[in-house]
């Protein structure tokens, strides 16, 4: 493993050096901007960079700086938004071309809790489409390559943000994670990556793919760093019916508590069959590792996980069918004109729609239509049922659990997109949490056999980020190499 | 759940079929949720999609093994009840933007060819 | 098929069934799910939020004052009101934003209850449900060609505005019982607060699923669900042209089958929509963006508490203090008079007189200058003989235009109890001048009575007492 591609300033440094005024927004802005010219153009990390609005923002953040105003723990920081996030009079595309051009009228909640904790928003960073994927080839705008290596795939549905971290673009980006869709391409590029519980991080604002399933989280290159973003946006949101009220967990006075005494569980199902060997041997470093920091690690089995995949693929789907009909060419996005509303309809939505989109819209239908819903969406929820219990029985045992993120490294372009069920596999260890609606991060844990990062993940209860995080920064500071 | 009550009159669907998971899904299925879906697929995608659709709803079978006899079915993953807001009128959102966004306007409106059929 | 516009049922021989399903709009300031006003008319697209638009990454939240109004309408009912939770029903039409309306499918929050009308007869309610209301299209051009087909425009101001749909039982059996349902459960939902009602301004919306039977059959028939019912005429009309499609078709021999059906009001029929197997498939499933809603009982009763006194219950009261027929205590409930009588007749005034003065000679709203003890002495001074029923509503009408007691009026009016010996004299004075006439009278032709009641009238200036009048006549025959 090489050094970082873009090995560069966390962002809790560079929130320091700018509110104590020893470097400018700007200058951070232009910095980072100059690295995302050269080099984005291979990477493709990025749909679009908004070079005015960021400037205009970080101008702000040194007018208040200035005035001796605190702009916010995210002071000038540079942050890209995966592109399915609200930003108002920016274009906000899914990577669809149903989406294309359009810009929202308003700004999600993410967006507006970073721009009040001083942040700079940057640009939109690409995905699968709709966050379809785990590969980020399935984005209407060509796909993202991975920093680490460009004829591999940087993971996905979230690769944009992932890669853009990776890169050195920005020391932190957001994605959203519906059944891995951050952990999975953090692992893949080396970076950390963080699913919150269900409910901690509002969805006003982000477009939604499963709404029971999305979360909305950090990638960083440290785990700091994604506590520090993590704390900036996570809280309750009157917008969102699903947010959590209590507060949010505060991370940081935890970061450097330890192990020691730790509980935790290694989980069986997702060491076996379909793990890569070098993705297992790490996930048993990362294990021992964390005894030898105090922590006691035992096995532990969680048979429901086994059901995740199947349980996932009916009830996201179903989900995504209901959450994408309003692309229909009547009030926004693109239209394909016909004679009656109805042929515009079809028109417009079979042109608009990848073949992913198209094949997951058409599988929910079927889980839900007249005739199958029991047997298909109403299993799958109550094999959810299962998921939590199982879990729930296994966190009276453990504070946290361990697992692989993903169960390969990141494989080559293309070698996936002919056969959708060898691509869902990709997000078998880290489906069960969304189903569950757990807390998972993922931490980059020394490489494989051909070189490219593997991330170990630890899984917490519900509103167990605490101690989640804890594990990781234990984790982060044993990865071979040492911290970065 | 005990507090279900008979789908309302417009709602009732009766199950046209009992095979459930136990039919492989057809090429006339298929054809059927594009359809609802407002999707369009030619003779070579309706027999690619049949097949994935297929392999994939093969995988979910390995579910039919488990035994969900009075599992109850969690649609949500948080057991929140009851989340309100107040009747108060929030900003509306700018006209003119949103109209800007829209494929066709007139007269403040949003334009759509003629619909065929009511509801 | 037979056109069966103007042909009337033989009801001895068939029956027929209805059961309605109403959408009222509740009032409410804001939408169900979203902060947008909730107001009819206005400029196009002005009351519009990311939900109402149905805007990628919009969520909804519940309006907490919709679901107070529906525990309100749900008591009113009679409902068990039960803990609930949302769902979505998928189609596209491009008037509903989304391209699914999220409405509570199997798990209603108000069910099983009924009302009572005012005949006494009870028609039971199944279930009432929360749901989101579409936006409006209007179809634009056309010029009638075939392939100038027009096109339509939207606006989503109406979009996301609270419906309660409220779900009746096949228990209607007329036209007439149909409008008298629509019509109390109307006054239901103004009483509890939860709906303007102008079913003109679509503030409440009629479906009607009609059937037929044969009289003293006890299945039903195959019902068909007519639609685009504006006005409770309308429901009536639809209803019996309805009812008579379906007769001529059993009669000659065909299947009624089961479809929705589209009135239409200026042919005065209704016409195929979609048949049974068009229906769509609406794969409803719980809208996860939602969450459950339980009232609980703390809330129910809070809400029980503050219930105002309903129709039905209304009519009874008065019934029973009034000691008259059920049914003819509608109108002055309807009026919304009948505190004032049942206070009227508290205090003493005599209950018949009282009802029918509130019947014929009151309206309701412009009674305001009337007080129970003004009223009550008016019908004292009627009873008691001192004002004739002429003169009583006379006064009436003055008491509540200007509020002053029903004596004053009396007094300043000049309407005075006349004594019988006044009376004789006018009558000896008319029956001189006008001899043929009373001859025509003595030997029995009692249309001459009128000519001589008319006389002394206005002899008397419409102060004399018809009923005396007459008696005193008579009594020289
Ligand atoms: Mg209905
Ligand atoms: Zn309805």
């Amino acid at each position: 493993m090489t050094s970082n591609p873009g090995a560069h300033l966390t962002a809790i440094d560079i929130a320091a050096s700018v509110r104590s005024g020893e470097r400018t927004a700007g200058d951070v802005l232009e910095e980072h901007l100059e690295r995302i010219a050269s080099s984005d153009a291979e990477i493709h990390a990025f749909n679009h960079v908004m070079v005015d609005e960021a400037r205009h923002c970080a101008q702000a953040v040194d007018t208040a700086v200035k005035a001796g105003e605190d702009p916010g723990p995210l002071a000038g920081v540079p942050v890209a938004l995966k592109d399915n996030m609200c930003t108002r009079a920016v274009p906000t595309t899914c990577s669809s071309r149903i989406l294309q051009g359009w810009k929202p009228p308003y700004d999600a909640t993410v967006v507006q809790r970073l721009g009040m904790a001083g942040a700079v928003v940057i640009g939109k960073t690409n995905m699968d489409e709709f966050a379809m994927g785990s590969s980020t080839e399935n984005s209407a705008f060509g796909p993202t390559r991975n920093p680490w290596d460009t004829s591999c795939v940087p993971g996905g549905s979230s690769g944009g943000s992932a890669a853009a971290v990776a890169a050195g673009f920005v020391p932190i980006s957001l994605g959203s994670d519906t059944g891995g869709s951050i952990r999975q391409p953090a692992a893949l590029c080396g970076v950390v990556g963080v699913k919150p519980t269900y409910g901690a991080v509002s969805r006003f604002g982000l477009i939604a793919f499963a709404s029971s399933l999305d979360q909305i989280g950090p990638f960083a290159n440290t785990v700091a760093d994604a506590a520090l973003v993590l704390e900036a946006i996570a809280g309750h949101d009157p917008a969102d019916s699903t947010s959590i009220r209590e507060p949010f967990a505060e991370l940081f006075p935890h970061l450097d508590d330890g192990v020691s005494g730790t509980r935790i569980g290694l989980i069986t199902e997702m060491m076996g069959e379909g793990i890569d060997a070098d993705v297992a041997a790490r996930t048993r470093e990362a294990a021992d590792a964390l005894e030898a920091a105090g922590a006691t690690v035992q096995e532990v089995s969680i048979p429901a996980v086994n059901y995740g995949l199947s349980a996932y693929y009916l009830v996201a789907p179903a989900e995504a069918s209901s959450n994408l009909a309003r692309y229909d060419g009547v009030r926004y996005g693109n239209r394909v004109e016909g004679n009656t509303t109805d042929e515009m309809m079809f028109a417009t939505r079979t042109e608009g729609f990848g073949d992913e989109v198209k094949r997951r819209i058409m599988l929910g239908a079927y889980a839900l239509s007249a005739g199958y819903y029991d047997a298909f969406y109403g299993k799958a929820l109550k094999v959810r049922t299962l998921i939590r219990a199982d879990f729930q029985v296994a966190y009276e045992k453990f504070d946290v659990l361990l697992s692989p993120t993903s169960p390969s490294t990141a494989f080559p372009l293309g070698d996936k997109t002919a056969d959708p069920m060898a691509m869902y596999l990709n997000d078998v260890c880290t489906i069960p949490t969304n189903l569950a609606g757990h807390p998972a991060i993922s931490v980059p844990f020394g490489t494989g056999d051909d070189g490219l990062s593997i991330g170990v993940q630890v899984l917490a209860p519900p509103q167990g980020e605490q101690q989640m995080f804890t594990a990781a920064a234990v984790l982060e500071s044993a990865a071979p190499g040492g911290a970065r | 759940m005990s507090d279900r009550l008979p789908k309302s009159p417009d709602n009732a669907k009766s199950p046209n079929n009992d095979g459930g998971a136990n039919q492989r899904i057809s090429a006339d299925d298929v054809a059927k949720v594009a359809n609802l879906s407002r999707l369009t697929l030619d003779a070579d995608e309706l027999d690619l999609f049949t097949h994935q659709l297929a392999d994939i709803l093969d995988h979910a079978r390995d579910i039919e093994a488990l035994d969900l006899e009075g599992v109850e079915p969690m649609a949500r993953p948080l057991p929140l009840v009851n989340v309100f807001r107040a009747d108060e009128p929030g900003e509306p959102l700018d006209r003119a933007e949103v109209l800007a966004a829209a494929p066709s306007v007139e007269n403040n409106q949003f334009r759509v060819p003629p619909s065929l059929g009511e509801r | 098929m037979s056109d069966a516009s103007g042909s009337t049922i033989d009801l001895e021989k068939w029956e027929i069934v209805v059961g309605l399903e109403v959408h009222a709009e509740l009032s409410t300031r804001t939408k169900l799910f979203s902060s947008a006003i909730n107001q009819f008319g206005g400029e196009p697209n002005t009351n519009i939020d990311p939900l109402t638009l149905g805007l990628p990454g919009s969520l909804p939240v519940l309006n907490e004052q919709a679901v107070e109004l529906a525990i309100r309408v749900g008591l009113a009912l009679n409902c068990a009101v039960r803990p609930s939770e949302f769902s979505r029903k998928n189609y596209f039409y491009p008037d509903l934003p989304k391209d699914y309306q999220i409405s509570q499918f199997d798990r209603p929050i108000d069910a099983e209850g009924h009302l009572e009308l005012p005949d006494g007869s009870v028609i039971g309610v199944e279930r009432a449900h929360l749901e989101e209301d579409t936006g409006k299209s209007t179809h634009v051009g056309g010029g009638g060609r075939i392939h100038d087909a027009g096109h339509s425009t939207i606006d989503y101001n109406r979009a996301g505005v609270p419906l309660l749909e409220i779900v009746g039982k096949p228990d209607i059996r007329s036209a007439d019982q149909a409008k008298a349902y629509v019509s109390e459960l109307r006054a239901i939902l103004i009483a509890v607060g939860a709906s303007d009602g102008k079913m003109e301004e679509g503030s409440m919306r009629v479906d009607c699923n009609v059937s037929v039977r044969a009289r003293g059959a006890s299945e039903l028939g195959t019902r068909c669900e007519v639609k685009n019912v504006n006005s409770l005429r309308s429901l009536g009309r639809a209803i019996e042209y309805e009812a008579a499609r379906q007769v001529d078709l059993i009669s000659a021999g065909e299947d009624v089958q089961q479809q929705t059906r589209h009135w239409n009001e200026d042919e005065g029929r209704t016409h195929k929509l979609r048949s049974k197997e068009e229906a769509d498939d609406y794969r409803f499933f719980p809208d996860p963006d939602l969450v459950e809603v339980d009232p609980g009982e703390e809330w129910i009763d809070r809400v029980r508490a503050a219930m105002p006194v309903l129709p039905a219950a209304r009519r009874h009261r008065l019934a029973e203090a009034s000691g008259v027929d059920l049914a003819k205590t509608a109108i002055v409930v309807e009026r919304g008079l009948d505190e004032l009588c049942l206070a009227a007749i508290r205090a003493g005034a005599d209950p018949v007189r009282t009802l029918t003065h509130a019947e014929h000679n009151l309206s309701g709203g412009r009674s305001s200058n009337l007080d129970p003890d003004g009223f009550a002495s008016l019908v004292g001074m009627e009873t008691g003989g001192e004002l004739t029923a002429t003169q009583a509503k006379q006064v009436l009408a003055e008491m509540v235009s200007s509020g002053d007691s029903p004596a004053d009026i009396a007094q300043a009016r000049g309407f005075e109890a006349m004594d019988n010996s006044e009376l004789e004299g006018i009558v000896d004075e008319l029956v001189a001048a006008n001899p043929d006439e009373w001859q025509r009278f003595i030997e029995g032709d009692s249309k001459v009575m009128g000519f001589f009641v008319g006389q002394v009238m206005k002899a008397t200036r419409g102060q004399a007492d018809g009923k005396v009048v007459t008696k005193l006549l008579n009594s020289r025959r």
